[in-house]
């Protein structure tokens, strides 16, 4: 298993590097587009501010090639907001592989939302083995409005999309990789994905 | 629903956890990446590491604690005391801290936290603030608390949060130490006039003294040190006691 973490520059790549080493897979980090090609699965991270971090994906020319990969993409809080038609953070424009916009939260609730909260609806291979309002650790301002492409959700405010799904491509806006060890089988089950030929 | 968090709280000086750790089954208790884990196992839902070491080479001991315990602890944690640059926080990061907790720095150069908020993102950068209230007035304090500031608590934490502080930690020297329960009054203020989480520390004595933090005094989390540590509250019972009184937690 050949699996690649994206690193363009945004994130705290090590804790998912470690997560992945814990489940006995070694990742690998790179922003080569015809390694990245090469891969079995792949792991697009994200911590910080959208727009800053699209700039940082079109300098490398990963914007065009990551919506073409074919092989299982996991994007993971940013990592997932990016994967979106678009984002309010910093007015920005995302990849399209999800068809829904980014939003903020409003103020009435605390800003960001930080902590563990549930996730409830789940609805994919992704979440095989992992029961109905399972908590995970969230950090983050910004949300994916519930959609048809939600394959799971949460609230905070409002309920929102935790989870999103468009065939081969796949995101979490919470971060498995700190969600103790429902948040590793979470990453287990991606590892353990069928890889379509 | 989003659960409120309890923060068990290491001092560590050159790499080992100081002050008296007394857990049972522990093969060395002033292994903090040992400690990390069993707390990850016993319900912490994160972790605070504060850095006491006052020499150089005790804080690249610290970056390689910080590399141990992301490499085995799969909650999330925080690691403050002693940053004062850029530099300092991205090495952190990388290392594998999610957050860092910036104290004097902040006060001697504010901008510090705008720098931060704007290269690593505010969900990240926690602003540590320690006071004592003098005639009323809480007034923070430099140099774990030793060294009192011209700046008032409330109007200092409005002034991080817009400079982009993601989250406060809030310690009360008044009652640091006392295990005589949190400073609710000055957290429930803070907690209503900001909108950014807020961390109580500071008193922890009781369980009572956590439903009456996150029930009275509004916290988003609660943090402690001596109570876990020589196991007077299991972390668990904790939670259960708070769920009892119908306060959301993880469990």
């Amino acid at each position: 298993m050949k699996l690649i973490i994206i690193d363009y520059g945004a994130g705290n790549i090590k804790s998912i590097q470690f997560a992945f080493k814990r489940l006995g897979v070694d990742a690998i980090l790179s922003n080569n587009i015809d390694e990245i090609k090469t891969a079995d699965k792949l792991i697009f991270p994200g911590v910080g501010e959208a727009s800053s971090a699209m700039k940082m994906l079109k300098e490398s020319g990963l914007d065009k090639i990551i919506p073409t990969l074919k092989q299982p993409v996991l994007g993971i809080c940013l990592g997932m907001q990016l994967m979106c038609n678009s984002s309010e953070e910093g007015n920005t424009t995302g990849l399209g592989i999800f068809d829904v916009a980014i939003k903020r939260f409003s103020n009435a609730v605390k800003v960001p939302q930080m902590g563990w909260n549930t996730i409830s609806r789940l609805k994919s291979d992704l979440f095989t083995g992992v029961k109905e309002k399972e908590f995970m650790y969230l950090v983050h301002s910004f949300y994916a409005e519930n959609c048809n492409e939600s394959i799971a959700t949460t609230a905070y405010e409002i309920e929102y999309a935790a989870a999103l799904q468009n065939d081969n491509f796949y995101g979490v806006q919470f971060h498995p990789e700190k969600s103790g060890l429902e948040g590793e089988r979470i990453l287990k089950n991606f590892l353990e994905l069928k890889i379509k030929n | 629903m989003l659960t409120k968090r309890i923060i068990p709280c290491l001092d560590i000086k050159n790499g080992r956890t100081v002050k008296g750790v007394n857990f049972v089954n522990l093969i060395d208790a002033g292994d903090p990446v040992i400690l990390a884990k069993q707390y990850a196992e016993l319900g912490a839902d994160e972790l605070v590491f504060l850095d006491i070491s006052a020499t150089l080479e005790g804080r690249k001991t610290m970056l390689e604690m910080v590399l141990k315990v992301a490499e085995q602890v799969n909650i999330p944690f925080t690691v403050g005391g002693g940053i004062s640059s850029v530099a300092d926080v991205a090495l952190l990061l990388k290392s594998g801290a999610d957050k860092v907790s910036i104290n004097s720095s902040a006060i001697k150069r504010p901008e510090l936290v705008n720098e931060l908020a704007e290269k690593f993102g505010n969900q990240c950068v926690v602003i540590a603030i320690d006071a004592k209230q003098i005639d009323g007035e809480w007034i923070v304090h430099l140099a774990g608390g030793t060294i009192p500031t011209s700046l008032n608590l409330f109007d200092w934490a409005k002034e991080v949060e817009v400079r982009g502080a993601g989250e406060i930690l809030f310690t009360s020297m008044n009652n640091d130490g006392t295990k005589a329960g949190f400073a609710n009054e000055a957290l429930a203020k803070l907690s209503t006039e900001l909108n950014i989480p807020i961390i109580a520390s500071g008193g922890a004595g009781t369980m009572q003294h956590f439903v009456d933090t996150f029930k009275i005094g509004k916290s988003d989390a609660a943090l402690a040190a001596s109570v876990f540590h020589f196991g007077e509250i299991a972390i668990l019972d904790l939670k259960q006691t708070l769920k009892q009184h119908n306060i959301p937690v993880r469990i």
